[in-house]
């Protein structure tokens, strides 16, 4: 992924130093900056400037009012007796840990589905893709807490089959369940990816394994899975990294509160709050730098282990 | 991420035309056709099921207040008027819907012009132009596709608010004109990449400069990748919560997403009908660009690994 553009011209021009040549390099060297500018620009005024200030700020007591004040790492052992803070961290895992590999499972199974050479398929894909471009908008968090609510559809639906939760929206322990379920609904996006992943694979191959006597669990462990490893990767680290991000659902569904009983406080609607609520920017900023630091480990451990079941073609397997 | 890179083929479309003389294998047809009408059968069930919450939404729009939620749960009512969308329209706070429609539209079409100008500029530079810390930037780039943000918004915010930029649409916009978008740039240097090298140095002997390359060159043939951006960039804005939230403080300003989140304040679900019509209405103009662009938009994911 971090593959670094290839350098084909400058080979040529390293025998003699010729200064036509090396005019153009200093020409292309000004022009390429010059072209790089917008982005420099922000890349320095609001990536790289404010990461740093958000790193100093969170070894301090700032409220946007007065002078920030250095407490060393106060910030950071406080945030480890917090017990608000540690609940915002249990909500988030668990909506990672269950809602992104149930999301992808349904992507993979659809992408599978859809698969053939049957009439229709643009249409269901379209179909299916549709909830993934609304379905973190401010609108559907409001459906969903309507159809998730008492006496919603949802509850008068499972009533029928004898099944009696009440609303999700005001029961702790169902809001998970309902978070989860709005990003599952939202598989068409990686089921898309896979489906272009699933078309690149030789049909030969399955033909193949089929005269070998292969049956379907078999090709999918041996031919589908690691073809399409490297897309599943793909999806499964951009799924999590954005999966930690979620906010505007929570924040709609619990009125910015992050309730009932603090169950749907995700770590950025606590971060949001603390910040922009209670203007502790300090601590606030802290917690912005351990996620960082805890996405950035997951996606070391994810690139690292990555050697061992994810196959590029070319690779020797 | 660069396996996202190879388009995926035009699907061979092959009618399935069975054989009409008596062969052995007719029993396979047969048992194709009931496994295709299986496979109707699924996925059509699988659709209604993916887009129900969307129908219910649409269908609660135009029902009187009393049979949403409740024992009235059908889809179809014989009461459905526009009443809700009439109440919507009239907004909240005093500030009329249209308003937060064309505060919408403003960030939005600042976000396309901002993010297409900005991202193809510099993807021109990763792509195109020999540069000394070229691979290293390129590197930082990617690095940045997988921040969270969230660590930039705090000190992002305290400067906006030094500046007194605070409430105006100033911190929404300026990262679309500097290309903050990583994934645009990205996407456009891809693109870019698969040009062939040929064009430039033909260019290049002729005596133009980047300026003249990028311009009438690069551009016109990076339209493909100018519409996925402009399109998704749109519709990211449009959707956007967050932003709008932090910088925003007066009502005539706010756009729709922050509009309903009033509306929801305000309302706290004595006027569901208007809530989701007004969801609706938040929601049309993205409909609408899905109806219209649905084949660039799922390509542009198929493709680019775009997410939604």
């Amino acid at each position: 992924m971090t593959q670094s553009p290839t350098l084909s011209r400058r080979s040529s021009s390293s025998a003699s130093p010729q200064p036509r040549k090396s005019r153009r390099r200093g020409a292309d060297a000004r022009a390429g900056y010059t072209f790089l500018l917008p982005w420099l620009l922000g890349f320095i005024a609001l990536t790289v400037g404010p990461m740093i200030s958000s790193l100093y700020l969170s070894f301090t007591n700032y409220n946007l009012f007065e002078a920030p004040k250095w407490i060393g790492l106060d910030n950071y052992t406080t945030l480890l007796q917090d017990e608000r803070f540690l609940q915002s961290v249990g909500v988030t895992l668990n909506y990672v840990i269950f809602g992104t590999p149930l999301k992808l499972a349904a992507a993979l199974a659809i992408a599978m589905l859809l698969n053939s050479k049957r009439k229709g398929q643009g249409f269901y894909r379209s179909a299916f893709y549709a909830p993934s471009l609304i379905g973190a908008s401010v609108s559907i968090a409001i459906v969903w807490k309507a159809m998730f609510g008492d006496s919603g559809p949802v509850d008068q639906g499972l009533s029928f089959f004898g099944i009696n939760l009440g609303g999700w929206v005001g029961n702790p322990s169902m809001t998970m369940p309902m978070m989860i379920l709005l990003t599952v609904w939202q598989f068409g996006a990686p089921m898309v990816i896979f489906l272009a992943g699933l078309k690149q694979i030789p049909a030969d191959l399955y033909e193949a394994a089929s005269m070998d006597g292969a049956g379907p669990v078999r090709k999918f462990l041996n031919i589908t899975w690691p073809m399409l490893s490297p897309v599943i990767f793909f999806n499964l680290l951009m799924e999590t990294i954005h999966a930690f991000q979620i906010f505007a659902s929570a924040y709609i569904i619990s009125n910015g509160e992050g309730g009932p009983a603090g169950s749907t406080l995700f770590y950025t609607l606590y971060l949001y709050l603390r910040g922009f609520s209670d203007f502790r920017m300090g601590y606030a900023s802290a917690m912005a730098w351990l996620l960082v630091v805890v996405v950035g480990i997951i996606t070391l451990i994810f690139f690292k282990t990555s050697k061992s079941w994810v196959h590029y073609s070319g690779d020797s397997k | 991420m660069t396996t996202m890179a190879t388009p995926t083929q035009p699907q061979p479309t092959k009618p399935n035309a069975p054989a009409p003389v008596y062969n052995p294998k007719s029993e396979s047809t047969a048992v194709k056709r009931i496994k295709s009408t299986i496979f109707h059968v699924v996925a059509l069930a699988l659709v209604a099921m993916v887009l129900y919450p969307a129908i219910w939404m649409i269908s609660a729009s135009f029902k009187p207040n009393s049979e949403i939620g409740g024992a009235n749960n059908a889809l179809w009512s014989n009461n459905f008027s526009f009443d809700n969308f009439v109440t919507a329209m009239d907004g909240i706070g005093g500030v009329s819907t249209l308003t937060f429609f064309t505060n919408s539209l403003i960030l939005a079409v600042g976000a396309v012009v901002g993010t297409v100008l900005s991202a193809s500029i510099s993807a021109y530079a990763f792509a195109r132009i020999n540069f000394p810390g070229r691979g290293l930037f390129f590197g930082m780039m990617i690095a940045t596709l997988l921040l969270p943000f969230h660590v930039v918004i705090i000190p992002q915010y305290i400067v906006f608010q030094q500046l007194g930029l605070v409430d105006t649409y100033v911190p929404l916009l300026i990262g679309k004109f500097l290309a903050a978008d990583a994934f645009f740039v990205f996407l456009m240097v891809q693109f870019m990449r698969g040009l062939p090298a040929e064009l430039d140095e033909a260019a290049r002997i002729d005596g133009a400069g980047h300026v003249r390359i990028f311009g009438s060159i690069m551009l016109p043939l990076m339209k493909p990748a100018l519409i996925s951006t402009s399109i998704f960039s749109f519709i990211w804005s449009w959707n956007d919560f967050l932003g709008p939230l932090l910088y925003l403080n007066t009502p005539e300003k706010y756009p729709l997403p922050l509009a309903l989140r009033l509306f929801v304040d305000q309302t706290q679900s004595s006027d569901y009908g208007a809530m989701i019509a007004m969801s609706v209405l938040a929601l049309l103009p993205v409909l609408v660009f899905f109806l219209v662009f649905q084949r660039y938009i799922v390509e542009g994911v198929s493709t680019q690994g775009l997410k939604g």
